[in-house]
């Protein structure tokens, strides 16, 4: 008889790990605007079916507490429960014996004052708060409702042409978005509920890659209108673009003598090279939108004149200046912001690093691009240096590991303490106090505070400072514009400027640093929010049916993504680094598509509609 | 045109067909509860699934696009099953009372219920109730919903109206009035689509019928009924008579054996609005400058009630006349009540109406002249008239045909067609050129007004006078032609609205055919009955002629303007 076992997993508790595999995915998929309460009475009861038993509050407790939501709910409390809920979880969290117990009771207790407004919807009126919006998961999560089932199936129907139409009708850039958009829309895409997210990007790469150039739909009749659109990035070429098609005469002022903004001078060309940003950039200027190159507004031209001059301005300046660190001699020579090097790289005019050794501080995808640029740039060392951990970084985990395949080497969880200089006041090292995983923030993520632990010096000839861009606000704050403390300027989510009347702004000038798709949302809000505030409802037709879901059944399958060029040979040159897909995968991948327009909720409320 | 096969039959059929349809069109039935063409697509109740070959799931026909060589089965023993089950999970949530129910005999689910031979459900019960105001002419049921969404649809796409809409998510997802509110504040224009449209009985009128019953038993009571134009196409649908043998005559005899003491004839009334309504058009015309047009006709309460909630600023460009329904009580308890020479207290006025919101429409305080208490007491519907029928054990089959009570039992073929949409138009047109010229056009002389539920314009020259006419039917294209009308884009002098699609013949109290539309059918029957009328103008109605020439003076009188003319800005809603 032997005294000790080695334990092998028994089939049950395989069979249980498999479900929450399936429920970790499904949760991933989960549907926008489902009822809070609901969700988190689902929540508790899984919470419930963990509890060992051993202690009455987790036993008890939890049942109870799910009855009284499920009161609620269904129409059988009263105010007296919402109250007896929060008392039930609170001691529920004081004197259960594990966090199984104790962590549930916490959550309750957090979304009930979260949901108070819900809680009471259900329990005085019967219903809820919330609806099923966004009844396709891939739409409602792309913040520009680019028609993603549509162009999906166009591109499994060999359609090329007809798909890349399609996503022009809600975002003018389906090429730059193609190789760099962060595709939110993948997130919570329900074929996670099957298997894995539909590789979205990859497939629009494949559409622009295959299509046939297609001229831009007809214009509406002249409205006779004139609109200013200041800064020619996404956000501003967007409304542009939309703005003209409707009919309005629409002026682009440049400050630089090249359009796209951040596009260009802040993504390096191995991600999206030049030539393919100006496929949408022509596209976009086929249109009559006419273009002022290196005019900066407040100094050539004043806010003023600008509003006298046309019937509408919209200010999508982005955000173009670069973050302090606020340490010692951050204004050294070979201290640059990351702003500026991408900067001189996007004008052919970039630094020279060979056999430098350069520090680049931050771990966002700006970050990223610094660090791989500067591989690229001959810097015999690269280092990223972050003040949380890797996984914590905001950079795309895919820019991450590209950038460490290329030899840069993450020094996580170090905060940059000062930089020491030589006699010629030029950097010759970076301080960096180390740092450890402290309580959770408002984030989601430990909190870095200083560890116990001597400084890190680190050699090096520069530092690339890529921590976070600022707005250049200040001269359209005396010119009256709204502006936040945080230097960005106050427009609705409607793009509205209310304090202004013909004014509207959106982009990154708006909310800070975002995503090219969130600029190009905000120009396409701001073009129906224009024409509107012009007396016009303009619907513009770009003339693309969508064919019928293919009929088969939708098993499991892999999800195919693309490949790159080996690291040791592309890290040499700017030259693009993605593969897109091949034919047989375009196809397969295109046919994953559960088509949510059509099955489920999308046939129903939202579906295909005009914007 | 792709080759499909279905249940073994090859069939060629048109590439944008469903599956649904094709299997229907070659004679295959396949169930279907939350389906409606064109309107209500969305698969929902996935009772309609077949198999298609080289497909391991089911899949829906109604909003499944036939393909080339597509095989395709519909009553396979795992679709019976399927079908089985989907149909006993919905009457675990259905109130299965159908002893109690209007729709019992006409519900879908009941009838897919016992095609499939369920004769016990696996599930428990599980029903929910929600609190409705029994007074409001229109009642929704929650614990008789199946969720199908048909009311969201119609409501939102055909009426623009959208008082319907989901609510709650998950498994408690269900329909209720949109935007948080409750049924008398959400702007219902209370046209009975959602009843009509509706497999079950979770949304139904208010049933009138016992009150009805009440005064035809009460000896101190002389019962008044009156019969819209529309009623007489459909009153006998539910009843078993060939079209031959459902005449207004037989109607007219079934009402008399329901006990009512006097049978009348609503297009009388009819005939009366084209006076009044007609003159006041001709007036206004004569001094264009002092007036907003277009004139809108306010005989449909439904749209009456839509244009007090959705454009209060054009309420004022509603004609002043009232509703036939109206001016026919505000007649029969002054008029007639002096013509028997009785006190019109006693006079109990009903009107039989192919619409809900006629039963909001008599209960408006404001419209009430004769002084008697409310000028018509109740309004019920064609579906409440064949249940009472049915309910007094009245044979119809062996009713003999019989006249309408006179004198306000006569109409002529101008009358009648107001039940179709296009008709009110038409007859005030017939009259307005004769009120100008002095004389008759021919009477078919302003059939270009005749259509669907859709709107449409024509122009008419009345003596040297070009009149900008415009009809529409059903509230969503209401709104697109008020909308044109502000906007400038359209200009008419005279518009008609009804708020049923095609017109009251497609009313919202009209009997219910699952899946069919019945108001095309309806309104040639009227407009049969208008070419068949001797009296085709409603200036020559000699009944009405009577009437001013005796009682009212002439159209636009004080005494006319005192009796048959309302301000519908001080209706309540």
């Amino acid at each position: 008889m032997s005294i000790l076992k080695l334990e092998t997993p028994q089939k049950s508790q395989q069979a249980v790990d498999a479900l929450y595999q399936v429920l970790e995915n499904r949760l991933a998929s989960n549907p926008a605007g489902m009822c809070p309460v609901d969700t988190c009475l689902a929540f508790l009861r899984l919470c419930h079916s963990q509890s060992c038993g051993k202690c009455v509050p987790c036993r008890v407790g939890l049942g109870q507490l799910a009855q009284l939501m499920d009161d609620v709910l269904e129409g059988n409390a009263s105010m007296e429960t919402l109250p007896l809920i929060e008392k039930t979880a609170e001691s529920i969290y004081l004197t259960a014996d594990c966090a199984i117990g104790y962590e549930a009771a916490r959550i309750v207790l957090k979304s009930v004052k979260e949901f108070r407004d819900d809680f009471i919807a259900h329990i005085k009126e019967g219903r809820c708060l919330g609806n099923m919006r966004g009844p396709i998961p891939c739409v409602s999560f792309c913040p520009a409702k680019v028609d993603i089932p549509g162009y999906v199936a166009l591109v499994a129907e060999g359609r090329y042409t007809d798909a890349v139409q399609l996503i022009r009708k809600d975002n003018p850039f389906p090429t730059a978005c193609a190789f760099v958009c962060e595709h939110p829309c993948e997130n919570n895409c329900r074929r996670n509920m099957v298997d894995d997210a539909i590789n979205i990007r990859a497939l629009k790469r494949y559409a622009v890659d295959h299509a046939e150039p297609k001229a831009a739909p007809e214009a509406a009749p002249s409205t006779g209108k004139q609109i200013a659109v200041i800064g020619g990035g996404p956000s501003g070429m967007t409304a542009a673009y939309y703005l003209q098609l409707m009919g309005h005469q629409v002026t682009v002022y440049e400050r630089l003598n090249q359009l796209g903004g951040m596009i260009r001078y802040g993504i390096p060309s191995y991600r999206l090279p030049r030539e393919r940003l100006d496929d949408d950039l022509n596209h976009i200027l086929s249109t009559g939108v006419q273009v002022k190159y290196g005019v900066n507004v407040g100094t050539d031209i004043t806010m003023d004149e600008l509003r006298q001059q046309y019937d509408a301005v919209y200010l999508s300046i982005g955000a173009h200046t670069d973050k302090k660190l606020r340490i010692e001699n951050e204004n050294a020579d070979g201290v640059m912001s990351a702003v500026e090097m991408l900067r001189r790289i996007g004008e052919n005019n970039p630094p020279d690093f060979k056999g430098k050794k350069v520090v680049v501080v931050g771990g966002g995808n700006v970050a990223m691009d610094v660090a791989r640029s500067s591989v690229r740039l001959g810097a015999e060392k690269v280092y990223i240096a972050y003040r949380r951990r890797k996984k914590d970084m905001t950079a795309l985990p895919d820019e991450v590991e590209g950038a460490i395949a290329e030899g840069c080497e993450v020094l996580e969880m170090y905060a940059p303490d000062s930089v020491k200089v030589n006699e010629n006041n030029h950097c010759v090292a970076m301080n960096l106090r180390p740092q450890m995983a402290g309580a959770i923030d408002r984030s989601g993520r430990p909190s870095p505070v200083d560890a116990p632990a001597p400084l890190l010096e680190l050699e090096c000839d520069i530092v690339v400072v890529a921590i976070g861009q600022n707005i250049q606000y200040q001269v359209f704050a005396d010119a009256g514009i709204p502006c936040s403390k945080w230097g960005t300027i106050e427009a609705g989510d409607d793009t509205v400027i209310q304090e202004v009347d013909g004014v509207f702004s959106g982009g990154d000038c708006v909310t800070g640093p975002a995503t090219v798709i969130r600029s190009i949302a905000a120009g396409k809000v701001a073009a129906v929010n224009i024409d509107a505030y012009l007396g016009f409802q303009h619907e513009l037709d770009f003339g693309v049916t969508v064919p019928e879901p293919e009929l088969i059944d939708r098993t499991p399958c892999g999800r195919c993504n693309t490949k790159e060029r080996e690291a040791c040979e592309r890290k040499l040159d700017f030259e693009m680094i993605e593969f897109g897909l091949s034919d047989a995968e375009a196809k397969q991948e295109a046919l994953r598509c559960l088509r949510c327009d059509k099955y489920g909720p999308g046939s129903f409320k939202g579906g295909r509609g005009q914007w | 045109m792709v080759n499909v096969t279905i249940d073994g039959k090859q069939l060629r059929v048109d590439a944008s067909k469903t599956i649904l349809q094709a299997a229907r069109e070659a004679g295959i039935a396949i169930p279907t509860l939350c389906y409606l063409e064109g309107i209500n697509e969305i698969g929902a109740c996935r009772l309609c699934i077949v198999e298609v070959e080289g497909m391991n799931r089911l899949v829906p026909s109604c909003n499944t696009k036939v393909e080339e060589g597509m095989v395709i089965r519909t009553n396979t023993e795992k679709i019976r099953a399927a079908r089985k089950i989907n149909t006993e999970l919905l009457l675990s949530q259905h109130q299965c009372q159908c002893t109690t129910c209007t729709r019992s005999g006409n519900c879908v689910l009941q009838k897919i219920a016992n095609d499939l031979g369920i004769l016990e459900i696996s599930y428990a019960k599980k029903i929910k109730h929600v609190e409705w105001n029994q007074e409001f002419p229109l009642i929704r049921d929650e614990s008789r919903c199946v969720k199908c969404m048909r009311c969201i649809q119609i409501c939102n796409k055909v009426q623009g109206v959208s008082v319907w809409d989901i609510v709650n998510t998950g498994g408690r997802t269900t329909v209720a009035v949109s935007g948080n509110r409750k049924i008398e504040a959400a702007d219902c224009a209370l046209c009975g689509q959602c009843i009509t449209h509706c497999p079950v009985g979770a949304l139904r009128a208010r049933d009138d019928s016992d009150k009805v019953f009440d005064a035809l038993s009460n000896p101190e009571k002389i019962t008044v009924v009156q019969v819209a134009p529309a009623v007489r196409a459909a009153w006998a649908e539910s009843l078993g008579l060939t079209d031959e043998q459902a005449t207004e005559k037989r109607m007219a005899a079934a009402l008399r054996r329901l006990g009512f003491d006097y049978v009348f004839d609503t297009n009388f009334t009819a005939d009366l609005t084209i006076m009044e309504e007609g003159s006041e058009l001709i007036e206004m015309l004569k001094d264009k400058e002092h007036h907003r047009f277009p004139l809108f006709t306010s005989c449909c309460p439904g749209w009456v009630r839509f244009m007090k909630t959705q454009y209060p600023d054009m309420v004022g460009q509603l004609s002043t006349a009232k509703s036939p329904q109206q001016m026919f009580g505000a007649v029969a308890k002054s008029y007639y009540a002096d013509i028997l020479g009785v006190d019109a207290e006693k006079i109990y006025c009903v009107s039989i109406m192919p619409c809900v919101a006629k039963k909001y429409e008599c209960a408006v305080e404001e419209v009430n002249d004769a002084g008697a208490g409310a000028d018509v007491d109740v309004s019920l519907t064609t579906r409440e008239l064949a249940r009472m029928i049915v309910a007094a054990g009245i044979d119809v089959q062996q009713l003999p045909e019989e006249e309408f009570d006179q004198p306000l039992g006569t109409g002529t073929g101008a009358a009648v067609i107001f039940g179709a949409t296009g008709g009110v138009m038409e007859a005030a047109l017939r009259s307005a050129y004769y009120l100008v010229t002095g004389e008759n056009p021919p009477a078919e002389a302003f059939t270009s007004v005749r259509g669907g539920a859709d709107w449409r314009e024509a122009d008419f020259d009345v003596n040297g006078i070009t009149v900008k006419t415009a009809v529409a039917s059903g509230l969503g294209n209401a709104r697109k032609l008020i909308e044109a009308v502000r906007s400038g884009k359209a200009q008419y002098d005279f518009v008609e609205i009804m708020a049923c699609p095609g017109g009251c013949a497609g009313g919202g109290g009209q009997p219910i055919h699952e899946g069919c539309e019945y108001y095309a059918s309806r309104g040639q029957k009227l407009y049969a009955l208008d070419a068949n009328n001797p009296l085709r103008f409603s200036h020559e109605n000699p009944a009405v002629l009577e009437l001013y020439k005796s009682y009212l003076g002439a159209p636009l009188s004080e005494k006319a303007h005192h009796l048959l003319h309302t301000d519908q800005k001080t209706w309540k809603l």
